[in-house]
C-alpha cells in the first residue's frame, strides 16, 4: 500500500518544517508563555504568604495593643490607688499635726498666762505693799486729830490712793 | 487497481448494511444487480475518491466548477540521476495530458497512472517506470504542512507576543490568550511534569510543540475547504518523523540505568548469560514504541479520515438508486458525518494528548535514577 510508505520528500520538507517550528516556537513561544505563568504562579504563592504573614503580625499587633491598653489600665489603677493611699496619709499627718501644732500652742499660752500672772501677781503684791505703806503714812500723820477726823482721813486717803492708782 | 476495488467493495457493503432496509423497501426489482456490477459500469470510483483525497498529489484540487478545473499548481523538485535537477509547476502536466494523453512527459518525467507509483512522478529508465532519485516537490501534503506551520508559529508567537512587557504581578491575559495560556498550562503540567518528572524544563519545548503541532494539524484536517482538508497527521512520513524525534530524544537523553535495564536487567542470569534473550527483547522494545507512536497517530487520524470521505460518498453512491433513497440517505449520511466529525474533533486531541503523553513516559521512564 502507498499508504504505509513514507514519500522521502515529504519526510525531507516534515523534518525541515518541524525542526524550524521547533526552533522558533521552543525558544520564543513556550518558554515564554510558561515562564511568565510560572512567575506569576508564584508572586500569587508570595502573595498569599506575605498575607498571611501580615494577618499573623496584625493579630499580634492587635494582641500586644489590648496587653498594653490592659497593663496602662492595671497602671491607671494603682496610681489611683496610690494617690488615694498617699492623700489619706498625707491628710492625717497633716490633722496630726495640726493637734500637735494647737497643743503645743494652748500649752504656750498656759505658760505665758502663768508667767504674766506671776508677774501681775508680783506687781500687785508690791502695789499692796506700796499702798499699805502710803496709807499707813497717812494714818500716822492724822494720828493726832479725833478719831472721826482720823477715819474720814483714812477714808479720803483710801480714795486718794484709788484715785491714784487709778 | 485490483485492491482498490477491493476496498471499494468492503466500503460499499459496509454502508450498505446501514441502508439495507432502504434499498429492499424503495429500490427498483431491475436496479437490484451486485454491487461488483454496478461499480464497473458506474463513473463514480469511490476508491480513488477517497484514496485521491487521503494520498498526496503534485497539486492541490479544490473544485470543480462546471467544466472548470480549479486547482492549486504546485512546484514539482526532482533530481533525476539521468537528467539531473528538475524544477517547474505542476500545472505543465495537466497541460501536457490534455495535449498528449494520460502519461504525457514534461522534461523526461510523467506521473504515473496506475501501477506500483500510481499518481506519483516516474522517469522512464531502460524501458522501466522508476522513481526519480530525490522528489522533493511541494506537494499538497508539503503544502499544508507549511501553511499550518506557518499559522502554529504566528498563534503561538501571537500568544507569546502578550506577555512582552508585562510583569508577573499584572493580571492574567483574558479571551484567546488567556484560553491558550490554559490549553499550554494544563498539557505542560498535567502531562510533561506528571511524566517526564525532574528537570522536565528541558523537554518541554519539544513535548508542547509536539502536542500543538499534532492537534492543531488534526484540527486542520478536519476543515474541508483549501487551507484545510490534507490528511497530514494521518501520513506515516510526518509521524514517522514526530516518532523519530521522540526515538532520538528518549535515547539521546538517557541515562546509564536506562542502557542497564536494557543490556543487563535484572532477571535471572540464564535468562541473559548464554543466550541474550532479555537483552535482544529490551534493544527491541526501543524501537517497538516508537514505531507504536507512528503507526497510533497515523491509523488513528487515517481512519477518521477514511471514515468520513465513505460517509460523504454515500450520498453520491445512492444517487442512481432513485430521488427517494438518494434523499433518504443524505440525511442519513450527513448526520453520520456529523457524527463523525465530531469524534473526529475529539480523536484530534486525544491523539495529540496520547502522542505527547507517552512521549513524556518514554523521556521520564530513560531517566529514572533506577532503583536506589
Amino acid at each position: 500500500m502507498s499508504l504505509l510508505i513514507p514519500e522521502t520528500g515529504l519526510v525531507f520538507w516534515m523534518l525541515v518544517a518541524f525542526l524550524i517550528l521547533l526552533f522558533i516556537v521552543g525558544k520564543f513561544g513556550f518558554p515564554t508563555i510558561v515562564t511568565m505563568v510560572d512567575k506569576r504562579k508564584n508572586f500569587i504563592d508570595e502573595s498569599l504568604q506575605a498575607a498571611k504573614e501580615a494577618n499573623e503580625r496584625l493579630a499580634g499587633i492587635k494582641e500586644e495593643g489590648e496587653r498594653l491598653l490592659q497593663q496602662a489600665r492595671d497602671e491607671h489603677a494603682s496610681i489611683l490607688k496610690d494617690a488615694e493611699a498617699s492623700r489619706q496619709r498625707i491628710v492625717s499627718e497633716a490633722r496630726e499635726e495640726a493637734r500637735a501644732e494647737g497643743a503645743r500652742m494652748i500649752e504656750d499660752a498656759k505658760q505665758q498666762i502663768q508667767t504674766e500672772k506671776e508677774a501681775m501677781m508680783s506687781d500687785l503684791r508690791r502695789q499692796v505693799a506700796d499702798l499699805s505703806v502710803a496709807i499707813a503714812e497717812k494714818i500716822l500723820r492724822e494720828k493726832i486729830n479725833t478719831d472721826s477726823a482720823q477715819m474720814s482721813l483714812i477714808d479720803r486717803m483710801i480714795d486718794e490712793v484709788e484715785s491714784s492708782k487709778s | 487497481m485490483n485492491r482498490l476495488k477491493q476496498t471499494y467493495s468492503i466500503l460499499l457493503l459496509t454502508t450498505l448494511f446501514f441502508f439495507a432496509p432502504f434499498n429492499t423497501l424503495y429500490a427498483q426489482p431491475q436496479q437490484e444487480v451486485t454491487v461488483e456490477a454496478e461499480a464497473q459500469e458506474d463513473d463514480l470510483d469511490l476508491g480513488a475518491i477517497i484514496f485521491g483525497h487521503l494520498g498526496d498529489s503534485y497539486e492541490w484540487h479544490i473544485t470543480d466548477i462546471g467544466e472548470t478545473r480549479l486547482a492549486i499548481p504546485l512546484p514539482v523538485i526532482v533530481y533525476s540521476s539521468q537528467s539531473g535537477w528538475h524544477c517547474f509547476l505542476s500545472s505543465r502536466f495537466e497541460e501536457a495530458e490534455e495535449e498528449h494523453g494520460e502519461g504525457a512527459e514534461v522534461e523526461g518525467l510523467m506521473i504515473a497512472h496506475g501501477g506500483d507509483h500510481n499518481g506519483k512522478i516516474v522517469e522512464m529508465v531502460d524501458g522501466e517506470l522508476r522513481r526519480p532519485a530525490l522528489d522533493i516537490s511541494i506537494t499538497r501534503n508539503v503544502l499544508s504542512l507549511f501553511i499550518n506551520v506557518a499559522l502554529l508559529i504566528a498563534i503561538i508567537l501571537g500568544v507569546a507576543r502578550w506577555y512582552r512587557g508585562k510583569k508577573p504581578e499584572d493580571a492574567a491575559p483574558k479571551g484567546f490568550v488567556g484560553l491558550m495560556e490554559m490549553f499550554i498550562m494544563s498539557v505542560e503540567n498535567d502531562i510533561i511534569r506528571a511524566c517526564v518528572g525532574k528537570d522536565y524544563k528541558r523537554y518541554s519545548p519539544y513535548l508542547l510543540t509536539a502536542f500543538f503541532f499534532i492537534f492543531f494539524s488534526n484540527l486542520m484536517g478536519l476543515v474541508p475547504i483549501f487551507p484545510g482538508g490534507a490528511n497530514l497527521t494521518g501520513n506515516i512520513a510526518i509521524t514517522m518523523v514526530l516518532a523519530l524525534m521522540t526515538f532520538l530524544i528518549v535515547n539521546f537523553g538517557a541515562n546509564k540505568h536506562y542502557w542497564k535495564d536494557i543490556l543487563w536487567p535484572d532477571v535471572p542470569t540464564w535468562l541473559k548469560c548464554p543466550v541474550p534473550l532479555m537483552p535482544v527483547i529490551e534493544l527491541f522494545g526501543i524501537f517497538t514504541k516508537p514505531f507504536a507512536l507512528m503507526v497510533r497517530l497515523f491509523a488513528n487520524i487515517l481512519a477518521g479520515h477514511s471514515i468520513i470521505l465513505s460517509l460523504v460518498c454515500i450520498i453520491f453512491v445512492t444517487a442512481k438508486f432513485g430521488a427517494a433513497v438518494c434523499g433518504g440517505m443524505t440525511v442519513v449520511s450527513v448526520l453520520l458525518s456529523l457524527f463523525m466529525n465530531m469524534l473526529e474533533l475529539l480523536v484530534a486531541y486525544i491523539q495529540a494528548y496520547v502522542f505527547t503523553m507517552l512521549s513524556s513516559v518514554f523521556i521520564g521512564m530513560s531517566r529514572e535514577g533506577g532503583h536506589e
